[in-house]
C-alpha cells in the first residue's frame, strides 16, 4: 500500500450534480477524464495517486542500494527487472495523475518541497541481501493487498494502471519469497540474516496501511468515492492472515509474541505496530528521510542540463523543420 | 603442442573478453539505477543494464563451459580477481556524469554492434547463436546512445561542453576495442571470432558520422590505453568487484 493517510477534500460543489455523480459511482461506473467530477475527488486522487507515484520512484532506492551486490547474475538481473518495473508503474500512475490537471514536474517539485509525501516504509534501509527478500515478500505483498482492490476503482486511469501494476507486483513478491527460501534453507548465517530482516521489516510493513480505523479520519469520503476500497485495519488483518503461515513454512517466527490464531473471529490477533514511531516517520524523523530526498534531488539537480540540453536540441529540430517548409 | 589445445585456451580468454566487458558495463549502467535525470531513462538504462548481464550470462557460461573445470558463469563473475578479468578498459570507467555515461555507451555500443554481427557468421555455432540474440538487442543500444550523443551534443552550450568533455576523456580508452594480439590472431585464423580491426572501418564510419551530427570533435590525440583484455587494469576495477563481489566472498560456497 503505497498511499497513506491521503486527506479527503471537501467539494464545494452543486448538490445535484454530487448526487448524480454519486449515483454513477454507486452503479460501477467508471470515471474518465473529461467527464464532471468534483473539486474534492480530483484533488484528493492528484494527492492518492501522486502519492503512490512517488513511492515507486522512492522507492527505487532501497533495492537499488543492492543491484551492485547481488550475489549471482539472476539475481542481479532479477532485481534489475524489478526495479525497472517500479520506475514503469511510477510512470503510470503520473501519467494517470496528467489526466487530472496536474503535470509531472509539478508532482516532482512537490515531493522534494515536503509538500507531498510517499510511503513510510521507504524511509527504513536495506542492509543485508535478505532485506531484498523481506521488501519484495513483506513491502509488495503489503501493496498487493492494497492495489487488487484498486483495480476496481472508481477512477477508468487509475484503475487501469492498477490492472498492470498488479501482476507485476505478484512477480514481485512471488521473487521476495524466493529469495527468502533460500536463505531460509540455507546456511545458518543465512538463516539468520533472513531472520534478522524480517524482525525489522514485521512493523514497518504493518505500518504501510495506515493507522487504525478509529483514528483514521479521512476514510469515509474516500470510500463513498470508491478510491478507497477497505478500511486500512480489514487490509492490516488480512495481510497478517497470509504472513504469518508463509513465516512458518520459511521457518521464520513473526517478531510479536502476541501472534495467536484466534478462532472466534477467524483471523490472527497479532500487536499494533508503534504508532508513535510511524508518525515520526511520516513527519520526516525515519532512518533515512533525508537520504531519500537529497538522492532525488541530487538525480533532479544534476539531471537538469540534461533536460534543458533535450529541449533545446527539439527547439532546434522544430526551427529548422520550419525554415525548410 | 596441439593445436586444439591452444584454440580452446584462446577460445576461453576471447569468451572472457566479451563477457567480462558486457559484465563490467552492464554494473556500470546498474549503478544508475534511481538516480537518473528523468524517469524514462531511469528506464532506459535498467533495460541496457538487463541486456548486458544477460549477454554475461551467456558469454561466460560458455566460456566456463570450454574451459571444462567445474566452473560456471557466476564463479567466473564473482570469484575471479582482478587480473583474471578481460574487460576493455573503456568499460571500467566510473560513471562520472549523464553525459560521460552515454558517451562510454555510445563508443562501445558503436563498436559492440558490428562485432556482433560479424560474430553470428562464427565457426562456433554456440558463438554464432549467442551473437543472433545479443545482435538484437545492441541494435536498440546503439539507435539509443547514438540518438542521445547527437541530441545532446548539438543541445545547449552546457550539454555540448559536457559531451565534449566526455568524448575528450573517453577517446584514449577506444584503441584497444581495435586492437589485436595473439589471442585474437588465433581466434581470427580460426574463424571463431573476428580480428578486432576488421571493426575499425564501421567503427570509424558510425562515429564520425554521429559526432558530425553531434556537432562534436573527435581528439586529435593518437596515444590510446591497453591492457584490459590482457588483464591489466585501472585502478577503479578492484573497488568495482569489491562491491559485486562482496557477498560471494563473504559467504563462499553459499547458494542464493
Amino acid at each position: 500500500m503505497y498511499a497513506q493517510m491521503v486527506k479527503s477534500e471537501a467539494s464545494n460543489d452543486d448538490p445535484a450534480l454530487l448526487a448524480a455523480f454519486q449515483a454513477r459511482i454507486d452503479a460501477g461506473e467508471k470515471i474518465e477524464p473529461k467527464e464532471w467530477m468534483p473539486e474534492g475527488y480530483r484533488k484528493t486522487l492528484i494527492r492518492q495517486i501522486g502519492q503512490h507515484a512517488h513511492s515507486e520512484i522512492v522507492g527505487q532506492l532501497p533495492e537499488g542500494n543492492w543491484i551492485t551486490r547481488a550475489p549471482t547474475l539472476e539475481r542481479k538481473a532479477i532485481l534489475l527487472a524489478k526495479v525497472q518495473d517500479e520506475a514503469g508503474h511510477g510512470l503510470y500512475l503520473y501519467c494517470a495523475a496528467e489526466t487530472l490537471g496536474v503535470s509531472r514536474d509539478e508532482l516532482t517539485e512537490a515531493l522534494l518541497s515536503g509538500k507531498m509525501k510517499y510511503s513510510s516504509i521507504f524511509n527504513y534501509p536495506t542492509l543485508t541481501w535478505a532485506d531484498m527478500g523481506a521488501v519484495g515478500w513483506l513491502v509488495d505483498g503489503a501493496a498487493i493487498m492494497n492495489q487488487v482492490p484498486l483495480q476496481r476503482t472508481s477512477f477508468g486511469p487509475y484503475a487501469r494502471a492498477m490492472v498492470r501494476i498488479c501482476k507485476e507486483e505478484s512477480f514481485h513478491q512471488r521473487q521476495g519469497y524466493d529469495i527468502m527460501m533460500k536463505l531460509a534453507q540455507g546456511t545458518p548465517e543465512q538463516k539468520a540474516m533472513a531472520q534478522d530482516a524480517l524482525n525489522r521489516f514485521w512493523y514497518p510493513s504493518l505500518m504501510m496501511f495506515g493507522p487504525s480505523d478509529k483514528d483514521s479520519v479521512h476514510s469515509a469520503q474516500s470510500m463513498a468515492w470508491k478510491i478507497k476500497m477497505n478500511t486500512n485495519d480489514e487490509l492490516r488483518q488480512k495481510f497478517v492472515d497470509q504472513t504469518v503461515p508463509q513465516a512458518e513454512y520459511l521457518g521464520l517466527t513473526v517478531p510479536d509474541p502476541a501472534v495467536k490464531w484466534n478462532e472466534e473471529k477467524g483471523g490472527y490477533d497479532f500487536s499494533e505496530p508503534d504508532w508513535a514511531e510511524f508518525f515520526e516517520v511520516i513527519k520526516g524523523n525515519g532512518p533515512c528521510n533525508a537520504e531519500r530526498i537529497e538522492a532525488r534531488q541530487k538525480a533532479w539537480d544534476d539531471g537538469a542540463w540534461f533536460r534543458d540540453g533535450l529541449m533545446a536540441h527539439a527547439a532546434k529540430q522544430r526551427t529548422a523543420k520550419v525554415a525548410a517548409e | 603442442m596441439a593445436v586444439a589445445l591452444d584454440l580452446d585456451v584462446a577460445l576461453f580468454e576471447g569468451l572472457c573478453r566479451l563477457g567480462d566487458s558486457t559484465l563490467v558495463l552492464g554494473h556500470r549502467v546498474s549503478e544508475w539505477c534511481g538516480h537518473a535525470p528523468v524517469l524514462e531513462e531511469d528506464i532506459a538504462l535498467a533495460n541496457v543494464a538487463l541486456d548486458l548481464i544477460g549477454q554475461t550470462q551467456l558469454w561466460l557460461g560458455l566460456a566456463a563451459e570450454v574451459e571444462g573445470r567445474g566452473r560456471d558463469a557466476d564463479r567466473l563473475a564473482f570469484r575471479r580477481d582482478v587480473w583474471d578479468f578481460r574487460n576493455l578498459l573503456l568499460v571500467e570507467r566510473p560513471n562520472g556524469d549523464f553525459g560521460h555515461t552515454l558517451m562510454r555507451q555510445f563508443l562501445f555500443d558503436a563498436w559492440h554492434q558490428p562485432m556482433l554481427k560479424a560474430l553470428e557468421d562464427s565457426h562456433d555455432p554456440r558463438i554464432a547463436a549467442i551473437a543472433a540474440k545479443a545482435g538484437k538487442e545492441v541494435a536498440y543500444h546503439l539507435e539509443r546512445s547514438a540518438d542521445l550523443v547527437i541530441r545532446l551534443g548539438d543541445g545547449t552550450a552546457e550539454s555540448h561542453g559536457r559531451m565534449q568533455t566526455a568524448l575528450d576523456r573517453l577517446w584514449p580508452y577506444t584503441g584497444e576495442m581495435m586492437m589485436s594480439d595473439d589471442t585474437d590472431r588465433a581466434l581470427a585464423e580460426a574463424g571463431i571470432i573476428p580480428a578486432p580491426d576488421s571493426i575499425r572501418p564501421q567503427w570509424d564510419a558510425v562515429v564520425a558520422e554521429v559526432l558530425a551530427e553531434a556537432t562534436l570533435k573527435a581528439p586529435d590525440q593518437a596515444y590510446m590505453h591497453k591492457g584490459g583484455k590482457q588483464g591489466t587494469h585501472s585502478e577503479h576495477l578492484g573497488h568495482m568487484l569489491a562491491t559485486m563481489q562482496w557477498l560471494q566472498r563473504a559467504y563462499p560456497d553459499s547458494t542464493w
